[in-house]
């Protein structure tokens, strides 16, 4: 799994911090998304999957989603 | 369970698609929507779309690829009519049923309107269409009036400020956004929007719409006075859109009533903007126009709906962006609660705050303070005691004054 963050979409809600803290941080001025793992180990992906999922500015993607498209 | 329709394809419908498909679930779904777009996104809508920061093309919410693996039955521009709770059915406008072993609601709010409005110049701002009509009218230049001071209402009027125009924000309220942040909020709101060369007339209602020849040519306030405009924005508030379910017999009142597990009757949950339920972590009944609680709800009322037994207890979250300010809160702000600085200056344009009602912290606000903000969260997580705030040393009132320096999280103990 590879974790893809857009931070001109992100609007520092911090949503993605709440949900995987070991993956995400917010850059202190002004809570823009930070990325601290690009591959976050096997055990993290439900919570990265959780993160995209409730991130309100759809700033965050998994590149494994992309690998299941092409299994389908 | 074989089949779960899904009425209101935006944000809250679109999540609990792909919650039920995300878990496993493969029976057939139904996506009802009554708007032809693809689902898009509210919030840039009222900002960056507004002000060309942004294209259209980049509220959408899914690609086309991303829909199609819903493998969902989607019915975009088809509203929904009726409800049949018994027959399990969903009447479609072209005379079309859908059947239904469960069903989501997810219809959120339709903008309120000032009565006698129909006219050329005059706005409300939903929908995507509503804010690419709204842009093409600011691009002419107009005078712009901005009814309404509450959270859309403050941003159009900062929107179209920073486009340059001459902006004038109507609320009959002393301060704008004083629902629900209250008046030493609302205060540094309306000061902001001075600050940056919008007029504010607040405490002063909208008597009527002045026209020519149907087109609007000013508002017309209570005390007598007339303000001239090209453009009216009416931002007055949003009902729920529920009269699709009008003899349905489900219970409608300020949206539609559910339990704590998002239920209104059983198979049928509901989910956003439309829906009424009870927080049990605030042991109150709300219906929230949030952003964050469209997504979140929406993954609460699937995985109920698939037997997960769970209330949904949220803290609620808000962000409103206004000029290069960025206003976010973590909770709910009862009218009579008390307000404190918790560290930061609100005259420096930085600080957080917490508001406490009966004896705890029910909600924190930020401005510009988004990353300090969220560690305050936990003061609303855990209900922490008011005192636990005020114990710091005496505050002197917010009003837009200094604070201490001393009073900041960390001396709030275990919350930092
Ligand atoms: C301009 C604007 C700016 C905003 N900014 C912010 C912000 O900064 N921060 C924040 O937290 N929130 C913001 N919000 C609120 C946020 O966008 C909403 O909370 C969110 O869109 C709710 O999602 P929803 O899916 O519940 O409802 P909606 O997004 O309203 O979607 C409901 C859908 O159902 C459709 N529908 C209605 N009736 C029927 C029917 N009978 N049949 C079929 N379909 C139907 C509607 O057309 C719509 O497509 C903003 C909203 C707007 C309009
Ligand atoms: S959840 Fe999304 S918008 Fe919020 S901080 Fe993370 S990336 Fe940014």
């Amino acid at each position: 799994m590879k974790v893809i963050v857009d931070q001109h979409k992100c609007v520092a809600s911090g949503q993605c911090v709440l949900t995987a803290p070991e993956v995400f941080d917010q850059r202190e001025e002004d809570g823009i998304v930070v990325l601290l793992t690009e591959t976050p180990p096997e055990h993290l992906t439900d919570d990265v999957r959780q993160a995209a999922t409730l991130c309100p500015a759809q700033a965050i993607w998994l590149a494994e989603q992309e690998k299941q498209e092409g299994e389908r | 369970m074989k089949r779960i329709a899904i009425v209101g394809a935006s944000a809250a419908g679109l999540t609990a698609a792909e919650t039920l498909r995300g878990r496993g679930w493969d029976g057939h779904l139904t996506l009802i929507g009554d708007e032809p777009r693809p689902p898009y996104d509210r919030p840039p809508l009222s900002k960056q779309i507004l002000t060309g920061d942004r294209s259209a093309e980049r509220a959408v919410l899914r690609s086309p690829h991303d829909l199609a693996r819903l493998e969902a039955d989607l019915r975009l521009g088809q509203p929904a009519t009726a409800l049949d709770v018994a027959h399990r059915r969903v009447h479609l406008g072209a005379g079309e049923t859908i059947r239904f072993d469960a069903l989501i609601i997810a219809t959120g709010v339709t903008p309120r309107r000032l009565p006698d409005s129909d006219l050329a110049g005059v706005h409300v701002l939903r929908t995507l269409d509503d804010a690419l009509a709204l842009r093409a009218a600011l691009l002419a230049g107009p005078r712009v009036i901005v009814v309404g001071a509450g959270f859309l209402g403050t941003e159009v009027a900062a929107a179209a400020r920073t486009m340059g125009l001459p902006v004038t924000l109507v609320e009959p309220e002393p301060v704008p956004v004083r629902h629900p942040f209250g008046d030493r909020i609302g205060a540094l709101v309306a000061d902001l929007h001075r600050v940056h060369g919008t007029r504010l007339r607040c405490g002063t209602p909208v008597r009527r719409l002045r026209s020519t020849g149907g087109q609007v040519t000013g508002v017309e306030l209570g005390d007598g006075t007339t303000l001239p405009a090209d453009v009216v924005v009416m931002a007055v508030g949003s009902a729920p859109a529920t009269g699709w379910l009008t003899g349905s017999g489900l219970s409608l009142a300020d949206g539609v009533v559910c339990d704590a597990w998002c239920r209104a009757a059983p198979g049928i949950y509901a989910a956003g903007d439309v829906a009424s339920w009870h927080n049990t972590h605030f042991a109150t009944r709300m219906r929230l126009e949030h952003r964050t609680n469209a997504t979140e709800q929406a993954v609460a009322a699937a995985g109920n709906l698939l037997g997960d037994a769970i209330p949904f207890a949220p803290v609620p979250y808000f962000w409103t962006d206004q000029y290069d300010t960025r206003i976010q809160a973590y909770g709910i702000f009862p009218p009579d609660a008390d307000l404190r600085v918790i560290s930061g200056d609100p005259s420096n344009g930085r600080f957080t705050a917490a508001y406490g009602h009966q004896g705890v912290v029910t909600g924190v606000l930020g401005w510009n303070a988004p990353r300090e903000l969220r560690t305050l969260r936990r003061l609303v997580v855990e209900r922490a005691l008011w005192t636990t705030v005020t114990n710091t040393g005496p505050c002197p009132p917010l009003a837009g004054d200094r604070c201490r320096e001393n009073i900041r999280p960390r001396t709030l103990g275990v919350y930092s």
